[in-house]
């Protein structure tokens, strides 16, 4: 079942490559920019799973049609919740922009590990300035 | 008390449950509209001692007359968006509401000082919105709110940790952003996973649906995907790693807030999540999720308190202290018996009453010596012998110290392990209160016993924070001594919730449409 790699089941691999790669670029990626993108990449793979879960083989529009009451339709709903899924994924992209804006305006640098540097740097000058 | 719900008339009375999410949220754009900072000061102050007066007619409402059920816009559920009120999350709305008055009452003269004047009245609107998100995550009884109001409390919640005046609050920011969205993301996939399976979204309708289930590995991944989700978001370690610096650079008032609310509701997520709605079969006899559980409750205790203890930074020992009091809360969770669950949300209510107290404190000490600094704190006993003292009470209510609250969760958790004849869980819970000590006592001794560098002229912190500080820490003794209604509520809530998944749903519909 595991090892079905038939196209049916296409989706569900390219949604658990994207969140693997997204979720790989948050933790392993040191460039503050990278790891926001590697977020989003996480985020729009849960919207393509729950996109892919209302998707019915040969459906259609969700709107009832009169002349045709067996059609198939596809389901709304996870579209429905996927719309508010972007946007807060859009609040967040924004956010975490605006803040790796001011980091860069106080830091001069996206690199962690320099943000990294200069933090214990300043933080032993102000050990010793209060010793 | 009936008088209250007399007095708010029967509308009102109706309309307990979105009202309490509505009024912070429209009244925070109010806030920035009027871009003036006492004026949205004075609105958002207003506006959080309403909601407090609702949660707490909603909590009398709710012990009154049992679970509510209100479905937002007249969809009834499950097909509509429900708001879902029991005894448990009527306290946590009334412990959320309560502290977020206080501490939003204490906020000008701290903000004052640490925040540009010019972006007070974003301070207070942002805060009014994670309030929101607090409010909402905590009644909604739809999956996907959940979801979404814990995003908009998260969002809310990385912008106000920003604001802290060190630089080093933006990087602090930005790791609680990454690490709160990556959580968030897996509440997303684990409810998703959970429509796939059963194709609701209701958590009532969900813990019906998923009898019969349990052997499905969807649902199993799923329970899994929203544990590792909300652990982010409460802060257990590994995954609690956020904590420390956001606390840290966060302003004193912001930390106060989040440190008594944000953490708590997600807490109060995962029980539910858990017990309510996968019940204990799936939860501890498919998944085992307390072997994973327990360890890291244990370590988070442990870890926790040995940090705090070897820290020089006091903001950040308190914060060190909320990973080891965290641990507590879900041990509690992960005992998996009523007696351990009750321990679990007493420690709820109590850790936010203590450590919303605590940093207010600090505030007070920030406020007149600059900085949080241990050496800062140096005979400060004689200058501010009223902050000193109630930093003195909140730290015994940490420790556990009889007639505190920390005393009462506490004896609930080392109950619930003898009950199990886990003694050595017992003994460790012990031992971790001893670490506590030395961290607190370390406190104590350099404001009483160790001499200031000179002649200081240092004056009691102002009344506008020093009486909200006071408000919450005289609630930790008083709590401490009553303690019928929190330990009544707690028990209540945990038999109710051991229980599992509700055959059928008795709640009382409220605000329905004519």
């Amino acid at each position: 079942m595991l090892t079905d790699v038939s196209p049916g089941l296409f989706n569900y691999w390219a949604v658990i490559v994207l969140m693997m790669t997204g979720l790989y670029v948050v933790m392993a990626k040191p460039n503050l920019v990278k790891k926001v993108l590697g977020l989003m990449l996480f985020q729009v793979s849960v919207i393509m799973l729950y996109i892919t879960l209302g998707k019915v083989r040969g459906g259609t529009v969700p709107i009832l049609i009169d002349d045709a009451p067996d059609a198939v339709y596809s389901n709304p709903l996870p579209h429905v919740l996927m719309l508010t899924a972007i946007v807060v994924g859009l609040a967040t992209t924004a956010l975490a922009l605006a803040l790796v804006v001011r980091i860069h305006e106080e830091y001069g640098t996206l690199e962690e590990d320099e943000i990294r540097d200069i933090e214990n740097e300043v933080g032993q000058r102000e050990d010793e300035a209060s010793a | 008390m009936n008088d209250l719900l007399a007095w708010l008339g029967e509308p009102v009375v109706q309309q307990l449950p979105i009202l309490l999410v509505i009024l912070p949220m429209i009244t925070a754009p109010l806030c920035v509209l009027v871009r003036h900072r006492r004026f949205a000061w004075a609105i958002a102050t207003a506006v959080t001692w309403c909601t407090f007066v609702l949660a707490l007619a909603l909590l009398e409402l709710v012990l009154e007359t049992g679970t509510l059920s209100y479905a937002v816009g007249g969809w009834p559920p499950p097909w509509g968006i429900e708001l879902r009120v029991e005894p448990v999350n009527a306290w946590v709305l009334f412990i959320v509401s309560g502290v977020s008055a206080v501490v939003l009452t204490a906020a000008p003269r701290s903000f004052n000082q640490e925040v540009p004047h010019g972006r007070h009245y974003l301070a207070y609107g942002t805060f009014l919105l994670c309030m929101t998100g607090l409010l909402g995550m905590a009644s909604a009884g739809d999956a996907f709110n959940v979801f979404v109001f814990l995003e908009i409390s998260s969002l809310s919640a990385y912008a106000l940790v920003a604001l802290g005046r060190s630089r080093r609050a933006l990087t602090s920011a930005f790791r609680y952003l990454m690490m709160g969205t990556t959580g968030g993301t897996f509440i997303l996939l684990g409810v998703g996973l959970l429509y796939a399976a059963t194709g609701t979204l209701n958590l009532h309708d969900l813990s019906q649906r998923l009898v019969g289930l349990e052997d499905s590995r969807t649902v199993l991944v799923a329970l899994a995907c929203i544990v590792v989700g909300t652990t982010i978001k409460l802060a257990l370690l590994p995954l609690g790693a956020w904590l420390p610096n956001a606390y840290t650079f966060a302003p004193s008032v912001v930390t106060a807030f989040l440190a008594a609310t944000a953490t708590k509701v997600a807490y109060y997520v995962l029980v539910r999540f858990v017990y309510r709605v996968f019940g204990t079969e799936v939860a501890f006899e498919r998944l085992h999720l307390d072997d994973v559980l327990l360890p890291l409750a244990l370590v988070s205790m442990f870890l926790g308190s040995v940090l705090a203890i070897y820290e020089p930074d006091v903001k950040r020992l308190l914060a060190y202290s909320s990973l080891a009091q965290i641990g507590y809360m879900v041990l509690g969770l992960a005992l998996a018996s009523s007696t351990g669950l009750t321990g679990g949300i007493v420690h709820l209510f109590n850790h936010a009453l203590m450590k919303s107290g605590l940093f207010l404190v600090l505030a007070c000490i920030a406020l007149r010596v600059g900085g949080t600094r241990l050496d800062d704190f140096a005979g400060l006993g004689r200058c501010m012998p009223w902050t000193a003292g109630l930093f003195v009470v909140g730290g015994c209510s940490l420790i556990g110290v009889p007639l505190t609250v920390g005393f009462v969760s506490k004896w609930y958790l080392v109950r619930a392990a003898l009950e199990q004849g886990r003694g050595l869980i017992a003994f460790l819970i012990l031992v971790s209160s001893l670490l506590s000590l030395a961290y607190v006592w370390k406190v104590v001794e350099t404001l009483y016993f160790r001499a200031g560098p000179s002649p200081r002229t240092i004056r009691e912190a102002p009344l506008g924070l020093l009486l909200p500080a006071a408000f919450l820490i005289v609630a930790t003794v008083y709590f401490g001594i009553f303690t019928e209604d929190t330990v009544g509520v707690a028990v209540h809530a945990a038999e109710l919730l051991i229980e599992g998944p509700l055959p059928v749903d008795s709640a009382t519909v409220v605000g329905a449409s004519p």
